[in-house]
């Protein structure tokens, strides 16, 4: 088979990015998605708000999920479900895989946008038992809100991002009572007004304080606390394990794509390049995690950027700067290779910080600093500077000058 | 009352071993299982080692059971489609005492019939592996070491058993047996049968079974628990051989190794403790395994885990296998199957049939399991797989529906998982726990949600 434009993941970026290459006739887009329903992880969200910043209104999850998807199909694109892509080879070449077995599907340019998962308890190292009832926000949601069932009554849930709280939100639309929250550092990671929820509804949050064991045979009896809670036991019948995302980046791995270990996601460059000729990443692949409406920004911009190397409008790779990280305080930071001005450039660095902490943001180049803000920077929130137009030679360093 | 020709208590590698050969030789066989599913003991965590008894202790029933049952695998898995990948192993010394240890385990593999050994310098061994960490100083090569996939062996036993007319009762733990004359009568929490025969395989309650049966036990269980942790795929092409240390006195230390499906496991930890129940992860143990790791083969620092898991070996307080028949009372034991277990099922099986004098039956039919190795013709490559499900191990509809419609269907997910591998990836359940709760739902005896929301 043959395409002008595949996307691999009908999540907000994937289809944002169909909707866009459509409207800009870019050329014929071809969405390719592993589960029956296109929509993302939206589709399992019974909550709000989504929606603000694509369709200026907010709505639930399920909706927003069918609006993606009518917008694409409107563009022109062809949404393929219950097709998971196994191996991406130059060509750009797909590895396909569905119900009737495999075929390969070939591109011009193919646009990643897997999407993320949450760590597994393992990734946290979780000790104890291995009883059933431990799952993560994904798992939960669908639950609920796809099958009407309930995982447990009376869980823990571990984590406070805002994730962990639209997973309190999902336990009470099911009836479910958490017996209280935990969170390994000082502070609610998510901002407020999420954090007052949990006293809203009655649950308990236990800071610098995680879970070291796991116990039950068949269903989960309890959890080992440490830290401030150490040493106790709190009796429960489930453990929710939600956020520390990292990318959905495995496919990428496993076909010889270039992983940032820290982002946890591709390197990328300012327009959403990755290692492989003629592949693009978007969205939550790129770092887990931003709201739906930022990966869904990020697919539209690269379909802009796509659109300009069909065309062969994008500055040659050979170009671009690397983005050097001089702080231990900044987790990651990305684009991790910077190019010059073009159709569909990131204009700004996200990045992340790896503990609360208050100063000032550099971006030097040549000694020189090309742009600045002060920060007053929590670990997990969102944090961009702006980059220059048209950035001189040389590489650029980011560094984190904490106020005295 | 049912009666049955011979009732086997517990339906572990070695219980299901014991019912296929007995059923395919024309005994009319019961087996009893206390959990949802088979293989809930010691059999569902292990490193998928078939051994060649390199290393067993010279001249015992051990290393006769596994030289039986490796044989009798190869001869079998192509006709039941089970994976067997003669990868070999590389026995590893790092520093001069293990150096010094080499010739010994040398000849004992000889004196053990394993004499296609090679012996292996620094240099050839970084040829064979060129990822281990330099500071290796020498070795040997046990070329037929393989790895198989330790679930699929023992359900296509047990599926070839029920093919030929054995029974299989789960959640039906033995509570009480009474001698009538001839026979046994033998109380589960299912209901009672009755059999000529009782072939004692409880693993790690192998003791406690005992004791039900005749009153008291002549060996005693002491579990010793391995932990290990599992990697994601992209780390198995660091490792093309098992990786074994120099043992010690008390255990085979921590291997390195590839599993069939494509992942690398670090482990098994050797920790003696009292819980037959209770398998737990430790993390700093968790951790210690991933630098353990890391020392053997260093690129593994960039890979990340994504799973663990504990089992026990049913060891007692003495090394061998403690297998017994008394046929005057209508009693096999076959207990402390310590740690080779897996690849010596078959010849386990052989042996207790030798003992009780059964004649050898030919096999009337063959199951053809569901290969799930990682280099397979997997079943997301053929049409009509109803696509994929769990998407980080690629398993498709169509093979959850055959493990729920099998001579014996999977009653938990953690039978469906041995029989599937859903769940078992890096995203351990994030993207496919709610289909499969949907796939399954009435199906199992341990559901796997509470039911809807809205009852209580
Ligand atoms: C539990 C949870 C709750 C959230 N709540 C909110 C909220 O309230 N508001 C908000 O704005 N944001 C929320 N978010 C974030 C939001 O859902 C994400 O930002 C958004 O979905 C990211 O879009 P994406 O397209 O990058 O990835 P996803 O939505 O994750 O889409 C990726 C798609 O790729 C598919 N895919 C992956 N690999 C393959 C493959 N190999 N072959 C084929 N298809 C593949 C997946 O099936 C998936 O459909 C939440 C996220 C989670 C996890
Ligand atoms: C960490 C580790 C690594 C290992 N690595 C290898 C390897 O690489 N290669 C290898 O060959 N071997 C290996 N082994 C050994 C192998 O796993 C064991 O020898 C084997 O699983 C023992 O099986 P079993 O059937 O005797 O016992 P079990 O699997 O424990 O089976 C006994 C069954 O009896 C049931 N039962 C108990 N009481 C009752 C009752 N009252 N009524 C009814 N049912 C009952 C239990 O529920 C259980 O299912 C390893 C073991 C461990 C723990």
């Amino acid at each position: 088979m043959q395409t002008d434009i595949a996307i691999i993941g009908a999540g907000p970026a994937g289809l944002g990015a169909a909707a866009e290459l459509g409207r800009i006739g870019a050329g014929h887009v071809t969405v390719i998605e592993r589960e029956q329903v296109p929509g993302g992880v939206p589709r399992h969200c019974g909550h709000s708000p989504f929606g603000m910043r694509e369709f200026h209104r907010i709505m639930g999850g399920k909706t927003y999920a069918a609006r993606l998807t009518a917008a694409a199909e409107a563009g022109g694109a062809t949404i393929m479900c219950n097709t998971t892509v196994t191996a991406l080879a130059d060509g750009p070449e797909l590895q396909l895989t569905g119900p009737e077995g495999t075929f390969t599907l070939s591109a011009r340019a193919v646009l990643i946008a897997t999407g993320t998962r949450e760590a597994s308890r393992v990734q946290r190292m979780i000790g104890g038992q291995k009883p059933g009832g431990v799952i993560p926000t994904g798992a939960l949601q669908g639950l609920v809100h796809l099958n009407k069932q309930v995982p447990f009554r009376r869980p823990v849930i571990l984590g406070t991002e805002l994730v962990s709280f639209s997973a309190l939100l999902t336990c009470r639309q099911a009836g479910i009572k958490p017996v209280a929250m935990i969170e390994q550092g000082p502070h609610v990671i998510a901002r407020s007004p999420a954090a007052l929820l949990p006293r809203v509804l009655g649950v308990p949050i236990h800071l610098n304080t995680n879970i070291a064991a796991i116990h039950g045979r068949e269903r989960v009896t309890g959890v080992t606390l440490t830290g401030a809670q150490g040493g106790r036991e709190l009796e429960c019948d489930g453990v929710l394990l939600t956020g520390a995302f990292r990318s959905e980046a495995a496919l990428l791995a496993a076909s010889g794509g270039v992983i940032d270990t820290a982002s946890t996601g591709p390197v990328v460059d300012s327009f959403g390049r990755i290692s492989m000729p003629g592949y693009f990443a978007a969205g939550n692949l790129l770092r887990p995690v931003e709201t739906a409406g930022a990966s869904w920004a990020e697919g539209k911009r690269a379909a802009h950027a796509i659109h300009a190397f069909l065309r062969d409008e994008l500055p040659d790779r050979s170009l671009n700067q690397t983005l050097t990280i001089a702080s231990d305080t900044i987790r990651y930071a990305l684009p991790q290779h910077i190019a010059p001005s073009g159709p569909g450039r990131h204009q700004q660095i996200l990045l992340r910080v790896t503990r609360p902490v208050k100063g000032e943001l550099r971006l030097s180049q040549n000694g020189q600093i090309i742009s600045r803000r002060r920060v007053n920077a929590m670990p997990e929130r969102r944090i961009t500077l702006d980059l220059p137009e048209q950035p001189g030679t040389g590489a650029f360093v980011l560094s984190l000058e904490e106020a005295a | 009352m049912a009666g049955y020709d011979v009732a086997i208590v517990g339906a572990g590698i070695v219980g299901c071993a014991l019912a296929r050969r007995f059923a395919i030789d024309g005994a009319r066989v019961v087996l009893l299982e206390k959990a949802h599913d088979v293989l809930d003991g010691a059999s569902k965590g292990n490193s998928a080692i078939l051994h060649t008894g390199f290393d067993a202790p010279a001249n015992s029933l051990e290393l006769d059971c596994i030289k039986a049952g490796y044989a009798e695998y190869v001869e079998i898995h192509r006709r039941m489609n089970l994976p067997l990948d003669r990868c070999g192993a590389l026995v590893l010394a790092w520093n001069d005492e293990q150096v010094a240890a080499l010739p010994g385990l040398m000849a004992q593999a000889r004196e053990n019939g394993v004499e296609d050994i090679q012996p292996m310098d620094r240099a050839s061994l970084l040829r064979a592996e060129p990822q281990l960490a330099h500071r290796v100083r020498a070795g040997f090569r046990v070329p037929r070491e393989a790895l198989i996939d330790p679930w699929s062996a023992a359900h296509a036993y047990l599926y070839q058993a029920v093919q030929h007319g054995a029974e299989l009762r789960c959640r039906a733990a033995l509570t009480a047996a009474d001698r009538l004359g001839e026979r046994w009568r033998l109380d589960t929490t299912a209901g009672a049968v009755e059999a000529g025969l009782v072939i004692n395989a409880a693993g790690l309650w192998g003791d406690h079974v005992e004791r039900i049966l005749t009153g008291e036990s002549w060996f005693q269980i002491r579990p010793r628990k391995g932990q290990f942790v599992v990697y994601d795929k992209p780390a198995a092409a660091l490792a093309r051989h098992i990786l074994l240390p120099v043992p010690s006195k008390i255990t085979k230390g921590v291997v390195v190794c590839r599993t069939v499906f494509g992942n690398l496991i670090v482990g098994p930890t050797a920790e003696e403790q009292d819980s037959r129940e209770v398998a737990s992860l430790d993390s700093q143990t968790m951790r210690d395994l991933q630098k353990t790791g890391e020392t053997i083969l260093p690129a593994l620092a960039g890979h990340e885990v994504t799973a663990a898991y504990a089992g026990l070996r049913p060891a007692t307080e003495e090394k061998g296998y403690r297998i017994r028949a008394d046929l005057s009372r209508g009693l096999v034991t076959v207990g402390g199957i310590r740690s080779t277990g897996l690849s010596a099922a078959l010849g386990i099986a052989r042996h207790v049939a030798d003992l009780v004098g059964l004649r050898a039956g030919e096999a009337q039919h063959w199951p053809h399991m569901p290969m799930l190795a990682q280099e397979a013709q997997r079943d997301f490559l053929q049409p009509g797989n109803g696509g994929i499900a769990c998407h980080c191990e690629l398993v498709t509809r169509r093979e959850i529906e055959a493990a729920m419609s099998a001579p014996a269907p999977a009653n938990s997910l953690a039978g469906l998982k041995r029989r599937t591998r859903v769940t078992m990836g890096r995203c351990q359940g994030f993207g496919c726990t709610a289909e499969l709760s949907r796939m399954t739902e009435g199906r199992f005896t341990q559901p796997m949600t509470r039911g809807d929301p809205d009852a209580d």
